[in-house]
């Protein structure tokens, strides 16, 4: 199957990683196998950070997720492209939140397991 | 990962373990009825809480439900001195706070005060949540702030990243707020920052300020080129962390080469030749085996290769390069990824249109037909019918039409409509053989009769009626067509209208004999929606005229009661009318009323804006590479005029009965044919526009002819509207806006006199004579109005006011006044000077009121001040080529105004002519075929820009009567000079 389909005036690109599904809505001029690719970084840096992110993770933790995109996509175009700065951003913030006396993951802490990996390549 | 909004987390986990809706919306409820409690509670709750249940709202938001409160809390959170506590009211207000919410002022102090802070990560926050949010009134606060930010030396960089994306997102939405400053050669040299991440997110904000002014950023290109060169050259380890999956910094490649799809290509030889470089850099990687088998390797890789290839069709330059480009896109067809095929097709579509590698292209014709049949992605197959489309010409347009019509069979519901109007355009461009595009057309109907929109059936009836030559087979085939047990209504329609017209050429074979016709078209009749029924009707009436031995069964059809009484008021009244006809007329009335209609004037078709209109980008595209394909929107949705000119047209013969009405309706049934329909005969019937225009010969029809361009340009009034208001006010004692004319307006017949000339006597009583004398320069004008005192006692208190009866006028015009006295002495004559700017087009006509005292007793006079649109037109001369050009290009129905009326004065060349030179029209000669005729141009010059305007006018003695066809620019320039021009001959 392709993974591109025109919509009205714009360009859907979408990819799905196991649980995660991922689409962008894209203009007629913009490159789609590029935007297929900041799916594709965009799910390595919740992986990195989440540790074999699910969509857990993400309902979890949603607010990580969009801070993650403003580091890396920000009015539409890609700020970023380079994993190890945007993870260092999202690190720096961490450091910032004050406190953190819970250790351990929320998740863990609720007895949820991570499920396998979605990220395949 | 740390977190530590415990109460978050479990309330997400209980939503989660709610086994159906109504929980759900239960826990919600009760969570909500928390949140709104401990908000509202004495208790003051400290920033960990108020972000916690903000957060809450905003997950229960995600979840579908509306959030009517907690607004003002996250907007507190803003003002929070911890990082994370301002990070979730942001982000709070940039999910779910409107941008005309009453609280959005307090978010821009809060954005403002954040701005200015010295912690890069507040800053940062703060245009995260302005680039997220765009709106007018952020652009209005912020655009001019942030471009400091991002040439600020000592800003970090993240800082810059940010600045640049988000003054990016202000630009789009208010360009105008986004100051052009001295910092633009600063952010041109953003190209060459060390920092990959600050080059990568400045050129995205450079394409767009690229797009507004381009010359100003013209050194971004060689910038850009070397920056590109730099990458492409470098091995996949230089570029550290921008290296993906070994293809060195995809994005800001691909970034650039669409910034320099914004020029042409470069000048400078050796600019030049580096940019071939890369291009061919880029092109030889395509071919190197693979550095890693993983697909996002490829993907980066062919991301900038069809960026590359974007960068040469837009430069169409160099046809080496073309040709290599088309042969990498050729080997992608066959791709085992349905990605790349679909993409090589996109792209292909583009290097149809350049000259270079349009034959190159064709090479793969066999593998798009391919692909058509047996792609299994309806996408796939969506581009290859666009590339067929595309590079179909006339030495493969059987083929392709051929296999399009194939296709048609089995195409997705949701394309036929569009490939309909492919193949039927198609069909008619490149036919060279007309039998062959009536099969195509009535092929098209039988298979797909439900997407075959109304032009396309119109279209096939103008070209037969326009064809002597292919009406006897286009007769035949749709007689056979009508056989069928099962046709289509839009076959019924086609077939009741060329039976109608050319029946006759047929009737001499027995197998379809007059009544075989008739019986075969009624067949259908009841099966039919009424407005097909009305058309059947007027074609009955017509094969009355060609077989009068049918003449009683269809009198019978007629006056039965079905339509007679029908309750469709125009079926009834055909079937009234055309009995009257059928019953009374002699054979010579029922002749010359049911005459065979008049060949079509050439018009662009009409099915090309219906293609524009479905696929903007792909038509738009195609339209904006090669002038082969140019297209212009079609003239052909007359629908207005032809609707319009049809009253007008049936009362002057009114004596001709029902008759004239007859052929207005088999017109007007068909809402795209030009009012040279309707029954008046204007001398040369085949309009010379048509003879002048066509060029590739009666019938066919020119597709190509380019975007108007003629040679004036037109600039928004806009920019003219301060200074004409400022003009106004200063003036306000005499120029006066509104409805404040006092009394009516006397003097009307002299005013008409003006159209044409330039002094004369406006208005005159026993009191008074105002005369008029004025000159004209471009978009200036002077008016000296006199007025004189033709009594022995003074006038007092005299005083004259100008009038906008409109207030638009105030934008269109600029008028000053130089008062007169207020005294005019007895049997003094005492004059006034007004000066005029066209600011723009203007309709309305501003008033004089004059006032003044006489013997005691005030007066008022109102007159129309002399002062038309064509007064600032200037005549243009032009040869018949370049006229005929112009002519097609501004024939949009509302460019285009056309009257037909009865002469005001004696048809006398020699006197129309000096009218339509005081007018300020050129006359052009040898341009129509008809001498009679008189054709012209001029150039309407406002101060906020140029208006071309053409003109014909096509007299009819017999009936004393003119037709007059004025094209412009802008649609109400057209009308308002044929207004004018009507009362003047």
């Amino acid at each position: 199957m392709c993974s591109f389909l025109e919509w009205k005036e714009l360009k859907i690109v979408y990819k799905r990683y196991a649980s995660l599904y991922f689409c962008c809505a894209i203009e007629q001029q913009d490159n789609e196998l590029l935007c297929l690719e900041v799916i594709h970084r965009y799910v390595e840096l919740l992986d990195k950070y989440f540790g074999s992110v699910c969509e857990l993770d993400i309902i979890f933790n949603f607010e990580k997720a969009y801070f993650m995109l403003d580091e890396f996509i920000l009015g539409g175009e890609v700020q970023e492209t380079s994993k190890k700065n945007v993870l260092k951003a999202i690190a720096a913030q961490d450091l910032l939140q004050e406190d953190s006396n819970e250790p351990k993951s929320v998740l863990e802490d609720l007895g949820l397991a991570n499920i396998a990996s979605a990220l395949s390549s | 990962v740390k977190d530590s909004m415990r109460g978050l987390a479990v309330f997400i986990s209980d939503i989660r373990n709610c086994k159906s809706k109504e929980a759900e919306e239960k826990r919600i409820n009760k969570e909500l009825a928390n949140i709104r409690s401990k908000f509202k509670g004495d208790k003051a709750l400290d920033g960990y809480q108020k972000k916690k249940y903000v957060c809450k709202l905003l997950f229960i938001f995600l979840l579908g439900n509306d959030i009517d409160f907690g607004h003002m809390e996250a907007v507190n959170l803003l003002n929070s001195n911890k990082y994370t506590e301002k990070q979730i009211g942001y982000l709070f207000i940039s999910v779910l706070i409107s941008e005309n919410n009453e609280l959005m002022r307090l978010v821009q102090q809060n954005l403002k005060n954040d701005l200015a802070s010295r912690n890069p990560v507040h800053v940062n926050l703060a245009l995260e949540c302005i680039a997220n949010i765009g709106s007018k009134e952020m652009a209005e606060m912020f655009a001019p702030e942030i471009p400091k930010l991002l040439v600020m030396g000592d800003a970090g960089d993240t800082v810059k990243q940010s600045a640049a994306l988000c003054l990016l997102k202000l630009f789009r939405t208010a360009p105008e707020m986004v100051p052009i400053g001295d910092w633009t050669s600063r952010v041109i040299h953003l190209l060459n920052d060390q920092h990959m991440g600050v080059v990568t997110a400045a050129v995205s904000l450079i394409e767009a300020l690229v797009k507004r002014n381009p010359d100003d950023f013209k050194g971004c290109v060689s910038l850009s080129i070397s920056r590109l060169a730099r990458i492409v050259t470098s091995s996949y380890t230089d570029l550290q962390d921008y290296t993906y999956y070994f293809v060195p910094a995809p994005w800001l490649s691909v970034k650039l080469l669409r910034l320099l799809q914004n020029y042409p290509p470069p000048e400078d030889t050796t600019v030049r030749n580096r940019l071939a470089e890369c291009l061919e850099t880029i092109l030889n990687k395509a071919v190197e085996p693979p550095k890693s088998k993983k697909v996002q390797h490829s993907n980066a890789k062919n991301a900038v290769l069809f960026e590359a290839i974007s960068l040469i069709i837009h430069m169409d330059s160099d046809p080496s390069l073309l040709v290599r480009a088309c042969s990498q896109l050729g080997q992608f067809l066959s791709n085992r990824e349905t990605n790349l095929r679909y993409l090589a097709l996109e792209s292909m579509c583009l290097l149809a249109t350049s000259e270079f590698s349009h034959d190159a292209v064709k090479r793969h014709q066999e593998t798009v037909v391919t692909a058509l049949k047996s792609e299994r992605d309806v996408s796939v197959r969506q581009r290859a019918v666009d590339l067929l489309y595309a590079m179909c010409d006339r030495s493969n347009a059987e083929e392709i039409v051929g296999e399009m019509l194939t296709y048609l069979e089995t195409a997705d519901y949701s394309i036929r409509g569009e490939l309909v109007l492919k193949i039927a355009i198609l069909a008619e461009k490149y036919a060279s053989d007309y039998t062959w595009y009536v099969d195509t057309i009535l092929n098209l109907i039988r298979l797909a009769g439900d997407f075959v929109s109304e032009e396309v059936w119109y279209r096939v009836i103008q070209i037969v009626i326009n064809r002597e030559d292919v009406q006897a087979y286009a007769a035949k085939t749709v007689f056979e067509a009508l056989e069928a047990p099962a046709c289509h209504e839009n076959m019924v329609k086609v077939g009741g209208y060329i039976l109608g017209e050319f029946g006759n050429l047929i009737a001499g074979d027995a197998r379809s004999s007059p009544s075989t016709q008739f019986q075969l078209l009624h067949g259908k009749f009841h099966l039919c929606s009424p407005p097909t029924r009305a058309l059947l009707l007027s074609a009955y009436i017509k094969l009355v005229n060609l077989f009068p031995e049918i003449r009683e069964d269809i009198i019978a059809v007629l006056e039965s009661d079905a339509n007679l009484r029908n309750s469709n008021v125009e079926i009834q009244q055909r079937a009234s009318e055309y009995l009257s006809l059928a019953r009374n007329s002699t054979q010579d009335v029922l002749a010359t009323v049911l005459e065979e209609m008049p060949p079509f004037p050439e018009r662009e078709s009409s099915i090309l804006a219906q293609l524009r209109k479905k696929k903007p980008a792909v038509e738009d595209a195609i339209r904006a590479r090669g002038e082969k394909q140019q297209q212009r929107p079609a003239s052909g949705a007359a629908d207005g005029a032809a609707a319009s000119a049809a009253p007008t047209a049936a009362t002057p013969t009114s004596g001709g009965g029902g008759g004239v009405k007859l052929q207005g309706d088999i017109a007007g049934a068909e809402s795209n044919t030009d009012s040279d329909l309707l029954g008046l005969d204007f001398g040369g019937s085949a309009p010379a526009a048509a003879a002048g225009g066509g060029g590739a010969g009666g019938g066919s029809v020119d597709l190509l002819s380019s975007i108007l361009d003629v040679g004036v340009s037109s600039s928004s009034s806009s920019s003219a509207a301060p200074s004409a208001a400022s003009g106004a006010s200063a003036q306000r004692k005499t120029v006066v806006v509104g409805a404040g004319a006092s009394g009516s307006i006397v003097g009307e017949e002299n005013w008409h006199k003006f159209v044409c000339k330039n002094s004369g006597v406006l208005y005159e009583n026993d009191i008074l004579q105002v005369g008029v004398k004025c000159d004209y320069q471009q978009s200036s004008g002077r008016i000296v109005v006199y007025y004189g005192n033709k009594t022995p006692a003074p006038l007092a208190q005299f005083a004259s006011v100008i009038n906008l009866p409109d207030s638009s006028l105030t934008n269109q015009l600029g008028i000053q006044v130089k008062p007169v006295g207020d005294r005019v002495g007895a049997s003094e004559q005492v004059n006034e000077v007004i000066t005029v700017d066209c600011m723009a087009e203007f309709s309305a006509c501003p008033l004089l009121n004059i006032r003044f005292v006489y013997s005691g007793v005030a007066q008022s006079i109102t007159l129309k001040l002399p002062l038309t649109i064509n007064k600032f037109m200037q005549s243009s001369e032009m040869d018949s080529a370049t006229f005929f050009q112009h002519w097609k290009q501004l024939s949009q129905p509302e460019q285009e105004c056309q009257k037909i009326f009865q002469a005001k004065f004696p048809m006398d060349a020699e006197t129309t002519k000096t009218k339509i030179l005081g007018f300020g029209f050129s006359l052009l000669s040898n341009i129509d075929s008809n001498p009679a005729n008189f054709v012209g141009a001029g150039i309407v010059q406002t101060k906020s820009g140029n208006i071309g305007s053409l003109f014909r006018l096509e007299p009819n003695q017999q009936a004393q009567m003119y037709r007059l066809t004025v094209h412009s620019i802008k649609p109400g320039v057209s009308k308002r000079l044929c207004e004018l021009l009507e009362t003047q001959i």
